[in-house]
């Protein structure tokens, strides 16, 4: 890495570090060197991030980058790509690949595939179980040496209670320190879903099998049992309900070491997605199947609650799930199509959406992408300072337009996946421009012209 | 039994004075008004004067080829939509998911495309997954007619129903009907809702609660969302739902319930929710017994009922065709 970049008069917000103010950035070495009033003026290369917000990159704890395996939904250089288009300088891979990434070896081809085709940094998550199967436990503790952050069998729960105490406990000596690694679970009691949406009047009416609530929050419960049997680290992965977050809320002024995730869809979308879609419905109904996600999109009450929960601290952090799909995935009837909403190009101006109707703070916001997914997996233990714009942090800034307006187009994501329910809509708040360790990883036109 | 009104020999140059009928596609009775309702219910009335002819044909669709599309079993909607599109002179092709593109694993998608570069003009389809038809009629030019899609809705069958107990009580306005069966499951019930209540009419839902959809419950508040199901009243026990009923719709009990957990047994539901001679005279004298078919005789409606005066089910199947070629005739006159 030669010379050094300054970003220089945007309005800095590292939450991390309790920063909001107009400063430069400089960053050299791949590092952060630092941040102050003129800061930048002498750096190599400079731009003028005047009108714009800079912040720390942001962290995508919960992203499916589907390689290897699923090459035609996504893979690592694509979803990389799609990251940094979406402000995102970490993402972390979760596992349901083929083959699933249960072991060293695995964990270690998606290092170094990313180290070669990938735009932003890959931190990969190994399976609790192997294959998934949720059947044994996998080799928890190779699977850290290797390089995994955490365990996860995402997709599914590890439905087995016995197996999941047992997880939990062979996980905390995992660490690269020693300490617990976090096992994330996918929270939903298999015997009480089989639907493909949420169950209520909009499921009642296009006449479609619903994922009670219950399904989500019965195992939330017996996972905060567990945790609190065990001591060990849990994270729960995108709640999507009320009675979840009140759950994790009680269980985390209890003291247990529980920390929890939401999306940007369930902060803001709700079941109607599916009845109403975008665009023409002949009909009137659209079974939008780009709605379809796993747990499913739940009603305007429970984004609320998670937003609460969210604002006061029972949720760490927001992670898109990104679950990109092919078009023919989709492209079907609704009980068949594929679970899941391509997210990381359209998860910060979502979710800029509750800034704009002033229902959060914008230095929140940021917050929740930055530090706070950080802090929830404990990622600055394997990366230092990560999500901070701190001296010595790597060189991952992440500039934003508030206000620019623009429109979905999805046949413009760099993803594969163009599955999203917000398809034509138009949004307002835009990524700029991402930095990745130093260099420019993405940016928009308006940007490059203001590069010295 | 019926009481139609026959119309004079010019019945389908008669209908040239209705309105226009801007439909496209028929895919559910939920965003049917009253009139519309209506002018099928004329329509129809046309149709069974056609099909009271020697030669019950008429050369409205001639030149048309409509594709009958059943990826799930059917007997009499499918053999009605035949007979419909026949009597008004179309092509008809008939595909069933064995022995088509389908069992080799085409998607709906590009067998509905298929069909229409063929060049079929209107399709009917039955599906198992609710909401294909939507998905349909979203990618084709074609007309397309929902001949019943997952639990969602059937809305030939909702009008062959509204049309058969009309012809029975005339304004269905305050008229009780009640649905017994598996409300949770039926795309009939669906339906019937949506049109019962366009009409004005009150409708009963009486299940068990494990056969009753989210939002449908005794007692349960009413859903305040303006998308919704339209309200109905909930009841759980047949006894006290037949009271003063102008209607009783049984409805066909899947066996496979039994199976899933949703019902102990078969006995103990034709003991709660059978439609039997007792529990029709509860009912309002000379109340219209119906059911959609097939007949699981001894479960869901005893065959005595079934059988009896009362009993409109044959009926039901007579007036399918006339709905029907009042489907098709509207659809194909509505836009070239």
């Amino acid at each position: 890495m030669t010379g050094s970049l300054a970003l220089r008069g945007g309005r800095v917000i590292d939450p991390a570090n309790g920063l909001d103010a107009v400063v430069d950035v400089l960053i050299a070495e791949g590092r952060i060197a630092a941040v102050g009033p003129d800061a930048g003026k002498d750096a190599t290369q400079t731009i003028d991030a005047s009108g714009l917000v800079v912040c720390p990159g942001f962290v995508d704890i919960h992203t499916h980058l589907r390689e290897p395996g699923f090459e035609h939904k996504e893979t690592i250089a694509t979803g990389t790509v799609a990251a940094a288009r979406g402000g995102f300088t970490t993402v972390c891979a979760m596992p349901n690949t083929e083959p699933a990434a249960d072991t060293a070896a695995a964990i270690e081809f998606v290092l170094s595939t990313a180290q070669a085709e990938g735009a932003v940094r890959v931190l990969p998550i190994g399976c609790v179980t192997k294959g998934r199967q949720g059947k044994e436990l996998a080799e928890l503790a190779e699977l850290a040496a290797a390089g995994a952050v955490a365990f996860s069998d995402d997709g599914s729960p590890v439905a087995d209670a016995h197996l999941m105490r047992r997880a939990l406990e062979y996980a905390s000596m995992s660490g690269p320190d020693g300490r617990s690694l976090p096992v994330i679970d996918h929270c939903e009691d298999p015997s009480l879903s089989g639907g493909v949406m949420h169950e209520g009047w909009v499921a009642t009416r296009l006449g479609l099998p619903g994922v009670p609530a219950a399904a989500e929050e019965a195992m939330v419960a017996r996972d905060i049992a567990l945790a609190e049997l065990t001591g060990a680290r849990l994270h729960l992965a995108h709640l999507s309900t009320a009675g979840s977050v009140e759950l994790v809320r009680r269980a985390r002024a209890g003291g247990l070491p529980v920390t929890a995730e939401v999306t940007p869809h369930h902060l803001c979308l709700s079941h109607e997605a599916v009845l109403l879609g975008t665009g023409e419905t002949p009909g009137g109904l659209a079974y939008d199947t780009d709605a379809k996600v796993n747990p499913p999109l739940r009603t305007p009450e429970d984004a609320a609650a998670c937003l609460a929960g969210l604002l006061d601290g029972a949720i760490d952090c927001i992670a898109t799930d990104h679950a990109p799909h092919a078009v023919e995935d989709k492209l079907c009837e609704f009980d068949q199509a594929a679970f899941g909403i391509s997210g990381l190009e359209t998860a910060l101006a979502l979710c800029l959406s509750l800034v704009h109707d002033g229902r959060m703070e914008l230095p929140a916001l940021i917050e929740k992408l930055t530090v706070g997914p950080v802090r929830a997996l404990g990622l600055d233990r394997r990366v230092e300072a990560l999500g901070t714009l701190s001296v010595g942090a790597p060189g991952d800034v992440t500039l934003i337009d508030p206000k620019a307006e623009w429109t979905v187009e999805p046949e413009r994501f760099a993803s594969k996946g163009r599955n999203t329910p917000l398809a034509g809509r138009k949004l307002r708040g835009r990524v700029m421009a991402t930095v990745y360790g130093g260099r420019v990883s993405f940016s928009q036109e308006a940007v490059s012209a203001r590069r010295r | 039994m019926t009481e139609e009104q026959p119309r004079a020999g010019g019945a389908i140059a008669a209908l040239d004075k209705q309105p226009v009928w801007n439909r496209h596609h028929v895919l559910d009775l939920d965003d049917f008004t009253p009139s519309e309702i209506e002018a099928v219910m004329e329509t129809t009335d046309a149709m069974m004067e056609v099909l009271g002819r020697e030669v019950p044909r008429v050369p409205a669709l001639r030149g048309k080829t409509v594709v009958t599309l059943f990826y799930e079993a059917s007997t009499r909607t499918r053999v009605s939509f035949e007979l419909a599109a026949k009597a008004l002179g179309a092509d008809v092709i008939n595909i069933g998911a064995s022995g088509s593109s389908v069992q080799k694993g085409e998607s709906l998608y590009d067998t509905v495309r298929t069909l229409q570069a063929v060049g079929a003009q209107m399709l009917v389809m039955r599906h198992g997954s609710s909401g294909a038809p939507y998905l349909v009629a979203r990618h084709v030019e074609m007309n397309v007619v929902n001949g019943g899609d997952g639990w969602h809705a059937h809305p030939t069958q909702g009008l062959l129903d509204i049309y058969t107990m009309r012809s029975h009580l005339g304004d269905l306005r305050g008229r009780r009907v009640v649905i017994v069966g598996d409300i949770a499951h039926s795309r009939v019930a669906r339906s019937n809702i949506w049109g019962l209540t366009t009409l004005g009419a009150e409708v009963v839902v009486c299940a068990p609660p494990t056969l009753l959809p989210y939002g449908m419950r005794p007692n349960g508040s009413p859903l305040e969302e303006p998308l919704a199901l339209p309200r109905v009243d909930v009841e759980t026990d047949l006894d006290r739902a037949v009271e003063g009923a102008d209607v009783l719709m049984a409805l066909r009990l899947q066996l496979e319930r039994m199976t899933s957990g949703l019902l102990p047994s078969l006995r103990e539901y034709a003991r709660l929710y059978q439609l039997n001679e007792e529990r029709l005279a509860r009912a309002r004298p000379g109340a219209l017994v119906m059911h959609p078919g097939p007949m699981n005789g001894g479960v869901e409606i005893s065959p005595a009922v079934a059988r009896s005066l009362q009993s409109a089910i044959e009926e039901q199947v007579t007036n399918g065709v006339a709905v029907r070629m009042a489907i098709l005739y509207l659809l194909a006159r509505g836009k070239p």
